[in-house]
């Protein structure tokens, strides 16, 4: 199977402490990857570095294309979405608003008024709230819109940074419903953050494990799931 | 909003950390013996630099530690000078007693300022303090007070002699005297910040500049506590003012006008904003370099002042206190 | 009562020149999320190069536009020679910078044009509205309505407009769709520096033309920004003519005040009115869930 995305030796820091030491992994064209690992571990670093918003070292390869050298405004232009940490909506601007700018980078008017359909489509709530100040949008509502914004890039790889944080157990597997969705259907791989272990590996299809800004383990979302220590720290069984 | 305050010092270097009895002894040493090697006039400035140090110092309690903005603070030095100064002309008091009442009667101002300042953040409250900033001057000359203040002229005060025995012993002279009484005042006021910011006060004056909401939400009543630092803060200025004012025995409105403000300003960001000694390099800086600018070209020294200003940003954008704080743990992680 | 009405009328023809600077002062802050110190200073500057392409026999308008050109290219360099390497330094540290610039400003003005007074050409017909207020008065209020007008349609309408409001409010999110934030912050101080200059060049034929001529009126301006709501263009434009209407009224009305404390009223005023309208008189209360 071809690579989507090539990592060698990734590091990555903030002012004097490096919070990243090496990383190397690759996420398969189509594919579903988890990163897991406790509180600190270097998860959010990770998808940081590879949209460029940390120092960083080392090669990030998409498609072809080195990464490590480019701004974050360019990375986003060559596919690559980012669902942040903490969603970073615009909270001045109205929920629609906040579609339209995640499009900033595209020129096709009209594919663009369909893509604000087709995320309506995902998340009809939206619809709802489109005039309302994205400020003052539930958790999950805000949750949906910054996915929304992520999708109107017509991303080729979508890094998500725990999208289930804060969200009712129904909405978050609605949520990871409408993921497994866009993956299958539109073929949009993706790379997941999340700490809720379980249901990140029953959507990924490969995982691996960071501790304190190294991979431990890695492999196919079966054998993590069967390894003893994943088990026991990540799955509580 | 863009005035919130961001502090970049490491908060080790002053909070919760065991006093660097070292250091504080090396600079105890060193400032007590300086005014024997300097010339008078140097001794002079020095005792100007640790004037301004306390006031910085003031202003920083506020903003490096509680997160408020000040553009007012020139007022409270103004408040402290003055009340000295009318204590002395007119009603004859003993000069060392007026700057602690100099400061005394700034807590009260600053306090009660800081009430409805309260509702104000951000650039609101920094529209605020400059309004009290930009009045006060105007208020002190206005014709209605003038047999207080002596209006635009001003007051002259004179200093008590040096004590005799001093003289007789160690033939200390005027402005060495007042050099020491600066430098212990200080001492005693940099102790007082320490022990502030390291209680459980501090701890609260912190958590409300962090996090204003999850600080009310622990029980901290963010409202007293931000008056209080006002009011605290105001103090600090005012002893500062005071003391400014015997040693120039003089005061008059157009010292104490809103570039007052800005230059404290200036010593508090350039020292380093949340730092406790970086006010004596703010106090330095204030004072020495518009003269340096000046001496180098009359006709452009503000512009040469901006680019020496400009210049510090780039070399230490967190201050005097994050530079050195930054040099510190290179050199730690190079052994 | 005719005191009253002509009172207000001066009061206008001032607040006209608040509002023309307010809306600079707002346009800024949207663009970089913060108060810029130096912006009076940089409008004077301007208005001196104005004066100087004048004074050298180009016509009025034909300097008028080369010096908005001009100060839009001045306001990006400064942005990307100055703050560029200091985007990470604290806030605090920026506003060092920005007295800085003042100081460089108003020196370099001193220097190269001398610290004499200046008259400065207005573009409108002499005379007066039946005696009461300025033509010039009545012109730069058609202007700043005209810029009000031109930067509503710009963040309402444009994708640049909006793509700089989102790199103000959220720097890091911009990045995230794409947006380079660094030129959108250089974009947003040309443009600032612009409309400064607009402002600089008709406030200069009322005020004269001096280095410090800019200290006092920004200092409006700025309280008229924030009386308006600093999110609000139309606010600010608001805000400087109340500021200018009650500077005016309580430097006639209220005896011991006079002008000597004119200022220091039309302040105290602002900040009572801060007291009990905290986001200003016409800023949108902005809710955000924590
Ligand atoms: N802005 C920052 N400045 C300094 N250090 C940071 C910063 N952000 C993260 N770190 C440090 O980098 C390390 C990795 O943090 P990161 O946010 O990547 O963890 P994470 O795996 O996403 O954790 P979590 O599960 O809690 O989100 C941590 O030690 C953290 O303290
Ligand atoms: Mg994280």
């Amino acid at each position: 199977m071809s690579h989507l995305l090539e990592v060698k030796g990734l590091e990555a820091s903030y002012g004097p402490t490096k919070a990243l030491h090496g990383l190397d992994f690759s996420l398969e064209k189509g594919g579903v990857t988890t990163i897991l690992g406790a509180n600190g571990a270097g998860k959010t670093t990770t998808l940081r570095a590879i949209s460029g918003m940390v120092t960083r070292k080392g090669q990030i390869n998409l498609n072809g294309t080195e990464l490590g050298s480019l701004s974050t405004a360019d990375i986003t232009r060559k596919g690559v979405a980012h669902v942040p940490e903490g969603r970073g909506t615009f909270v001045r601007m109205s929920a629609e608003d906040n579609l339209r700018l995640g499009a900033y980078s595209r020129n096709d008017k009209t594919a663009i008024a369909e893509d604000i359909e087709r995320v309506y489509n995902y998340f009809p709530i939206l619809k709802q709230r489109r005039n309302q100040q994205a400020g003052t949008l539930s958790g999950g509502e805000a949750q949906m819109l910054a996915v929304g914004r992520a999708l109107m890039l017509r991303p080729i790889l979508l890094l998500l940074d725990e999208p289930s944080f804060g969200l009712a157990p129904l909405i978050v597997q609605e949520l990871f419903d409408i993921l497994k969705r866009i993956n299958a259907e539109e073929g949009v791989s993706m790379l997941l953050v999340e700490q809720n272990a379980a249901l990140a590996l029953e959507l990924a299809d490969h995982a691996y494990l960071l501790e304190t800004g190294n991979i431990v383990i890695s492999g196919t979302s079966q054998s993590i799931i069967e390894n003893e220590t994943v088990r026991r720290s990540y799955l509580g069984y | 909003m863009a005035t919130d305050v961001e502090t970049r010092v490491d908060p080790r270097l002053t909070v919760g950390a065991k006093m660097p009895y070292k250091w504080v002894a090396l600079f105890v040493i060193i400032g007590a013996v300086l005014p024997f090697f300097l010339q008078g006039y140097a001794t002079f400035q020095g005792t100007l630099i640790m004037i301004y140090a306390i006031a910085i110092l003031g202003l920083n309690l506020l903003t490096g530690f509680n997160g408020q903005f000040s553009l007012g603070h020139s007022a409270f030095y103004a408040v402290g000078a003055y009340t000295a100064a009318i204590l002395v002309y007119h009603l004859d008091w003993p000069v060392y007693v007026t700057i602690p009442f100099g400061g005394i009667v700034c807590f009260v101002a600053g306090f009660l300022f800081g009430l409805p300042a309260l509702r104000l953040e951000g650039l609101y409250l920094a529209l605020a303090t400059f309004a009290l900033g930009v009045s006060v001057p105007q208020i002190l000359k206005s014709s209605h007070l003038e047999g207080l203040t002596g209006g635009v002229q001003g007051l002259d005060i004179f200093r008590p002699k040096v004590p005799s025995f001093l003289v007789e012993n160690f033939g200390l002279t005027m402005d060495q005297w007042w050099y020491m009484i600066a430098f212990v005042i200080m001492l005693f006021m940099f102790w007082i910040a320490w022990n502030l910011i390291n209680s459980r006060t501090g701890r609260a004056m912190m958590a409300i500049r962090d996090n204003p909401i999850a600080a009310r939400s622990m029980g901290i009543n963010a409202s007293l506590y931000k008056s209080l630092t006002f009011g605290v803060s105001a103090f600090y200025t005012g002893i500062a003012g005071a003391l400014a004012a015997i040693v120039i025995e003089f005061v008059a409105p157009d010292s104490f006008t809103f570039q007052l403000s800005i230059l404290l300003f200036i010593g508090m960001v350039v020292g380093g904003t949340g730092s406790i000694w970086g006010a004596v390099f703010g106090g330095f800086f204030i004072l020495t370099v518009p003269n340096f600018a000046e001496e180098i070209s009359t006709g452009l020294s503000y512009a040469i002042f901006g680019i020496i200003l400009i210049l510090v940003i780039y070399v230490m954008p967190s201050g005097f206190a994050g530079l050195v704080n930054l040099l510190r743990m290179r050199v730690k992680k190079m052994f | 009562m005719d005191l009253f009405l002509q009172q207000i009328l001066t009061g206008i023809a001032n607040g006209a020149i608040y509002a023309c600077l307010a809306l600079a002062v707002v346009m800024i802050y949207q663009a970089i999320d913060h108060f810029n110190f130096a912006q009076g200073e940089m409008a004077m500057f301007s208005t001196y190069i104005c004066w100087a392409m004048i004074a050298g026999g180009l016509p009025y308008w034909v300097a008028f536009f080369a010096t908005i050109i001009i100060s839009f290219i001045g306001g990006l360099a400064i942005e990307r020679i100055i703050f560029k390497p200091l985007h990470s330094a604290p806030v605090l540290s920026h506003i060092v910078v920005f007295i800085g610039l003042v100081a460089i400003f108003n020196s370099l003005a001193g220097a190269i044009w001398d610290h004499n007074i200046k008259t400065f050409p207005s573009p409108f017909p002499d005379g007066s509205f039946g005696g009461l207020i300025g033509l010039h008065e009545v012109g730069m209020f058609f202007v700043t309505l005209l810029l009000l007008l031109a930067i509503f349609c710009f963040f309402k309408f444009t994708r640049v407009g909006m793509a700089m409001q989102a790199a103000a409010a959220n720097p890091a999110s911009a990045g995230l769709v794409g947006i380079r934030v660094g030129w959108m912050l250089a974009l947003g101080w040309g443009l600032a520096a612009a409309i400064g200059a607009v402002a600089g060049m008709m406030i200069a034929p009322i005020v004269f033309l001096e280095p410090n001529m800019m200290l006092g009126i920004l200092l409006y301006g700025f309280a008229a920004a924030i009386v308006g709501g600093i999110s609000s263009p139309g606010g600010a434009v608001a805000g400087g003519f109340l500021v200018g209407i009650i500077e005016n009224m309580a430097g006639t009305y209220i005896p011991a005040i006079g002008s000597e404390l004119k200022l220091t009223v039309a302040l105290v005023l602002i900040v009572t009115v801060l007291l009990f309208k905290p986001n200003g008189l016409f800023g949108k209360t902005i809710v955000t869930r924590v």
